[in-house]
């Protein structure tokens, strides 16, 4: 909106968009009154339950589920040679090179299994617990196959294969390199006129979503429409895709995201099992639900992350840097699910973080194993590139004997030389380094803690202090469709709005965009406020159902508000614009005398008298008094492609205490200032910074999906995957400092996964720097006590865990490991 | 099948359950009290947590056959009509959830808790509600709805809301 | 997960329960708090065809005291010992140990008596049981009672004294009053998990000699084990730093702990020396 010099007795509205509005949605959720998929029952409904592979690799010898169709209640029992000739294949939409090999991935395994836990037969029975009893009827036998579950093994001539059909285990080879691109110099050449190189190779553990809703399916059937109501991030995504396997024509299925609860990426699919629910009810012609259990979760929905990653880096003695070159090895598991392979390659692009390297080069190695797919998981390549880069800063700070915030201080951008195309071609939009580190340090407290670390170390007390440090950026506000085209993505990065004015004056603002927990409702609510001057209160949100909101492109990679929020800006701007010619019509008034502020159109000039754009909704949807030559409706729907990524950039800060009898490690404080643009809602940026800086500490600290040598997950309950609990974090000192993107009207640039992306680092170089002089370069993640121990007293990285699970509960596992067998 | 008489959210249901019907499975699946959740098969998360008896227990490692004769409140049995209890209040003013899926086993704890300890510390919140898992809000907003209900609970009753 | 359909029986005194128990068919199990069995039931790690819930046997809850021992029943919950005001005179080891254990609301279901029976290793309840040589009271077929030492309850991994037929009835514990301290040294990863080594230590001093140690290791081996080697280099020395830090050095002497994802077998060890020597320095007040 546009200031005027004329005085005017209307007072402007407080702005909706930066105030501490509560959430709208949390009225149902703290009641109870909640909608979650798993709520849902249809008359008549059927209930799904899978027999799942207890071997990582075989072929199916023998599978007999005559017994299991003869338990009470069981309506169907289907096997993979029931629906091989429809089940097509999930699909796949990043195909990231030409060449990229993807050998198939059945919803259900017709004869081979490829990892423990792929779906081997359905039980479908009037109630849940007559389907798992029968799954227990079912008689089968697998001839193993030799297990490939270590990428360092895959790669090599001669590996044993995961897919016969494939001539190795890698899927495809990416290369970005600066130098071909035009976006920086030579790499090799870089390297050969180093004076400093440091290498290292840095392990990305596997980690599971574990998204507090286990993943759950409904779909009805009415005739030759299918309604899919899903646990799902992407409900418009899952359409689309489900069409194409299923062959149910588009305009037949209707997708429904109702309360989903959590996702982080790990709702970012087509589920094998929701093609699955399609399959059952379009056989069966009957409603049919499946929904996991934790353990059957945590061993099939996919995991995130797997990499590992070589890193070299070259400066100058003065420590400016010179070169950086990646190679990673990424690990696919057994099949491509909708972007498996684009997570790394995604990632290539933030490596540099916010350094001026003059050269770079990455390559990347997609490999298959008999494992779980991976996918996106919070962050999605990002996380994997700001922890080798932020922790290979650290590692060149001591190879040159350099504070390491003066090495990042050297070489980052400075805020003058915005906006900066980095040398990976990227142009970052905003920011100020310093001012955000300078916030950091005095959140922290970092001159008395770095004071009480001389003192420890002096003294040799037992429990060491360190300090971490993170700064980094990322590109968020998926995405550029363009962009996202040159990189072979399926699809566009556009999102859509829409906005219905009703004839009382209430607002309905629907959006491509499906929530899981960000506070859409609240966010857009805000933005359509202020655009439309109407009451907050007035607004209803709308989506997640594609029978509503008919285009989107769903929620993930931060994209939510810096692109669908945008939407909602194009499509009130041309609510505003269509109202205005009513506006003039009814007022008398050439268009071009209106002023429109607070919800009211007035004449200039003539305060006082006017027309608001609620009593305009009623007077459009009378129709009996409006211009010739236009449509009687001022609803309006916008689509917005952004033309660049925004790049959210922040310094977080870690302060470890390392108890060097034990290996316990345990943050004494964590403090960050985060420039993520402009803030729509301060209480929801806080949260999820709260949120995301929980997840990427818990990848430093505990988490880890853990096989055993025949590809078992041992880490299949909470009991032995470890999600930290309100015990186990510290509080969290977050600030912001603001420099609005360039590429989007609301200046925001995404916060959704900033605090995972940046933290994981911090928390690791921060227990470094409390033992480094105890003689330790590394330390694996997640830091556990036992691996801290053993670098501090035996040298090494702490090595490899067990991989045998933990005792409790009989040593319970999601295979068909005997009570008796966990010792 | 076992009979049982049991009372959830102040309504009587006489039921017939087979033994190995979980709680929580008897709440939504016979009652439609589909606001109690399962989140794991471990009892770790807490998201199904209620009070058996006053005492909160995690519903998904309690038998309906055990429920026979007791008091079960869910979370869609602590509002007093239309007016939220305090602990909901918080959770929202404080912004203490996002998804929501561990909010019903979060607000059933923390009650419990203050029930015990009317005035906890940060750390007796902390350790108070640590058999309850969230995803979402890595707790800093709990702990505070939490400190916020203590404060309006034992400012505005002397006992009666606990 | 649901899990497998069995027999229930929900007995109200101990009789009632022991005849259950000998109805139920070859493959009975009996259900205490449920904190550990329904769990395993449902993921289908167990499935037994009849079990026996005691939540209603109310003669089985409850602490009381006995001359110079404290008679705890089987199904007194984890909040019960809290809140008991025998415990937290008589019983400060087990109320430190029980605290730790899961989380309150696991800690209004389970119990005592159940936890003991489970015996599982990585469980902080046995291996306090074995330091303070409880006696754990069975009844039989019958209702023959017999008492069983702790040293020989806890027979192996998830196995115990207890027979085919009967029922852990009580469990009694010496009273530690006046001149006893006590220190339960818990060591995990995540507040809520299982304990990867704890060690239980109570010490009474004279003056400025430990004239009695009791020191019992979790999650050391298939069983909590006794630091015995501990207990007797520590008895008649003098509270000192040195002394306690050469006794606890002794901790994982005859240990054979196992290795898993936590903690592989030496830094089990490691761990049992390095917690020993805190359970002791704050047991015996230095």
């Amino acid at each position: 909106m546009t200031l005027t010099d004329e005085p005017t007795t209307v007072t402007e509205p407080a702005k909706e968009v930066g105030s501490a509005r509560l959430r709208k949605e949390d009225g149902r959720l703290i009641t109870g009154k909640t909608n979650w998929t798993d709520n849902m029952v249809l008359p008549g409904m059927l209930h799904m339950a899978f027999l799942r592979s207890p071997v990582a690799h075989g072929t199916i010898s023998n599978l007999d589920v005559s017994a299991a169709k003869d338990r009470p209640n069981v309506v169907a029992v289907f096997t993979g040679q029931d629906f091989k000739d429809e089940q097509g294949s999930i699909p796949c939409a990043w195909p990231v090179t030409p060449d990229m090999v993807n050998p198939g991935h059945p919803s259900i395994a017709v004869d081979t299994v490829n990892h423990v836990g792929e779906a081997v037969a359905i039980v479908v029975a009037r109630t849940r617990t007559a389907a798992v009893d029968a799954v227990e009827a079912i008689d089968v036998d697998y001839t193993n196959i030799p297990v490939v579950l270590d990428m360092e093994e895959a790669v090599k001539d001669g590996a044993d294969l995961v897919h016969a059909s494939t001539s190795s285990n890698t899927s495809y080879h990416f290369v970005f390199d600066a130098g071909e691109a035009g976006t920086g110099t030579d790499t090799d050449a870089a390297f050969a006129d180093a004076e400093v190189t440091v290498s290292r190779r840095f392990v990305q553990q596997r980690l599971i979503p574990a998204f507090m809703e286990p993943r759950s399916a409904v779909v009805g059937v009415s005739g030759d429409n299918y309604t899919l109501w899903s646990a799902t991030q992407i409900p418009h995504i899952l359409r689309v895709m489900g069409a194409l396997t299923t062959g149910i024509p588009e305009h037949k299925l209707r997708v429904v995201a109702p309360d989903v609860g959590g996702g982080f990426g790990g709702k970012l699919q087509v589920c094998p099992e929701e093609i699955l629910a399609l399959l059952v009810a379009r056989r069966l012609g009957k409603p049919v639900k499946w929904t996991e259990t934790r353990s059957e979760s945590l061993m099939t929905a996919h995991h995130g992350r797997d990499q590992v990653q070589f890193i070299d880096v070259a400066a100058k003695k003065d420590g400016t840097v010179t070169g950086l070159r990646v190679r990673l090895l990424a690990d696919m598991g057994a099949y491509l699910r909708l972007i498996t392979p684009g997570v790394p390659a995604l990632g290539a692009f933030m490596f540099p973080g916010i350094y001026k390297f003059p050269a770079y080069r990455f390559e990347c190695d997609g490999v298959f194993t008999n494992k779980v797919p991976t996918d996106a998981y919070r962050g999605a390549g990002r996380p994997e590139a700001t922890f080798a880069i932020e922790r290979i800063m650290d590692e060149l700070a001591v190879e040159l004997d350099m504070d390491p915030m003066e090495l990042r201080r050297k070489n980052w951008i400075n805020a003058e030389e915005f906006p900066f195309t980095s040398v990976a071609g990227l142009q970052y939009d905003s920011g100020d380094y310093e001012q955000a580190t300078q916030a950091a340090l005095e959140l922290l407290g970092y001159d008395e803690l770095r004071a009480e670390q001389k003192q420890r170390r002096e003294s040799g007390d037992p429990v060491q202090l360190g300090i971490g440090i993170s700064t980094f950026t990322e590109m968020c506000g998926l995405a550029p469709s363009r962009v996202l085209g040159s990189l072979a993505f399926g699809a566009g990065g556009w999102e859509q709005a829409s906005i219905r004015m009703l004839p009382t004056g209430k607002v309905e603002v629907i959006t491509g965009s499906t929530p899981h927990g960000q506070g859409h409702e609240t966010a857009w609510s805000q933005i359509a406020a202020d655009q439309l001057g109407v009451p907050f209160e007035d607004i209803e949100v709308l989506h997640g159902d594609t029978a509503v909101s008919a285009r989107g492109l769903d929620t993930y990679g931060s994209r939510s508000l810096v692109v669908g929020g945008t939407a909602v800006v194009k499509a009130a701007e041309k609510v505003v614009a269509k109202a205005r010619k009513i506006a003039a019509h009814l007022l008398e008034a050439s268009e071009d005398d209106l002023e429109f502020s607070g919800g009211k159109f007035s004449v200039k000039g003539t305060p006082g008298a006017g027309l608001g754009i609620q009593e305009i909704a009623l007077a459009i949807f009378a129709a009996h008094d409006y211009p010739e030559g236009i449509e009687p409706s001022i609803d309006a729907e916008a689509a917005f492609d952004p033309v660049n990524f925004s790049f959210p950039h922040g310094t977080h800060l870690c302060a470890m205490e390392v108890d060097t009898d034990t290996g316990f490690v345990k943050i004494r404080k964590y403090a960050c200032v985060d420039d993520i643009g402009n803030i729509v809602n301060p209480i929801i940026v806080e949260g999820q910074m709260h949120g995301g800086l929980a997840q990427g500490i818990s990848q430093a600290l505990y988490e880890e999906a853990i096989y055993d040598a025949d590809g078992n997950l041992t880490t299949g309950t909470f009991v032995d995957y470890l999600v930290p609990s309100a015990m186990d974090l510290p509080t969290f000192h977050t600030g912001n400092t603001t420099h609005a993107a360039t590429s989007n009207p609301l200046g925001a640039k995404g916060v959704g996964e900033a605090g995972c992306i940046a933290s994981t680092p911090a928390v690791v170089n921060a227990a470094l720097d409390a033992v480094r002089h105890l003689g330790v370069k590394d330390i694996l993640m997640p830091l556990t006590p036992e691996r801290v121990w053993r670098a501090i007293h035996q040298g090494g990285d702490g090595g490899a865990r067990a991989a045998e699970g933990s005792n409790a509960y009989g040593g319970a596992r999601t295979t068909e490991s005997g009570y008796e067998e966990a010792k | 099948m076992t009979q049982i008489n049991v009372r959830v959210d102040g309504a009587s249901y006489v039921d017939d359950v087979e033994p190995r019907t979980l709680l929580v499975h008897y709440l939504r699946e016979q009652l439609g009290k589909v606001g109690t959740v399962v989140g794991c098969d471990t009892s770790n998360c807490g998201a199904c947590t209620v009070h058996l008896d006053g005492e909160s227990v995690k519903s998904c490692t309690v038998l309906a056959v055990q429920a026979d004769g007791s008091e079960v409140t869910t979370i869609e049995g602590i509002a007093d009509g239309a007016t939220l209890h305090p602990m909901q209040k918080a959770f929202h003013e404080q912004h203490g959830l996002q998804c929501g899926y561990c909010t019903p086993g979060m607000i059933m704890a923390s009650i419990d808790l203050l029930k015990n300890n009317p005035n906890p510390s940060e750390h007796e919140i902390r350790e108070g509600i640590e058999g309850n898992l969230c995803r979402c809000t890595g707790y800093v907003n709990i702990v505070r709805a939490v400190q916020q209900a203590a404060g309006e609970m034992s400012s505005t009753t002397t006992g009666a809301q606990a | 997960m649901i899990p497998a359909a069995f027999a229930y029986a929900r007995p109200t005194t101990v009789d009632e329960a022991l005849s259950a128990i000998a109805a139920g068919g070859e493959d009975v199990k009996i259900m205490a708090g449920g904190q550990s069995l329904i769990p395993v039931m449902r993921l289908r790690l167990a499935a037994p065809e009849t079990v026996v819930d005691l939540t209603k046997v109310t003669e089985l809850r409850g602490v009381r005291e006995d001359g110079d021992s404290l008679v705890i029943g089987s199904m007194t919950t984890h909040s019960d010992i809290l809140r008991d005001p025998l415990i937290a005179r008589y019983g400060k080891l087990i109320a430190e140990a029980t605290e730790t254990v899961a989380d309150p609301a696991v800690r209004h279901r389970g119990t005592f008596g159940g936890a003991l029976a489970h015996a599982d290793p990585a469980g902080d309840l046995p291996a306090v049981a074995l330091a303070l040589d409880a006696e754990f009271v069975i009844a039989g077929p019958g209702g023959a009672r017999r008492s069983v030492p702790a040293a020989a309850f806890f027979v192996d991994y998830l196995t115990t004294a207890l027979e085919d037929g009967e029922l852990l009835v009580e469990i009694r514990v010496p009273k530690l009053g006046e001149g006893w301290g006590v220190r339960y040294e818990k060591f995990n990863r995540v507040a809520q998990a299982w304990s990867i080594v704890a060690v239980a230590a109570a010490v009474r001093r004279e003056g400025s000699t430990i004239a009695e140690a009791r020191i019992g290791l979790t999650n050391m081996g298939s069983t909590p084990l006794r630091a015995t080697a501990v207990e007797q280099a520590l008895v008649g020395a003098d509270v000192s730093l040195e002394t306690v830090t050469a006794a606890a050095a002794q901790a994982a002497e005859g240990t054979e702990p196992s290795s898993d994802l936590n903690a592989q077998a030496d830094y089990r060890q490691h761990l049992a020396r390095v917690l020993t020597g805190r359970a002791v320095r704050a047991a015996a007040g230095l």
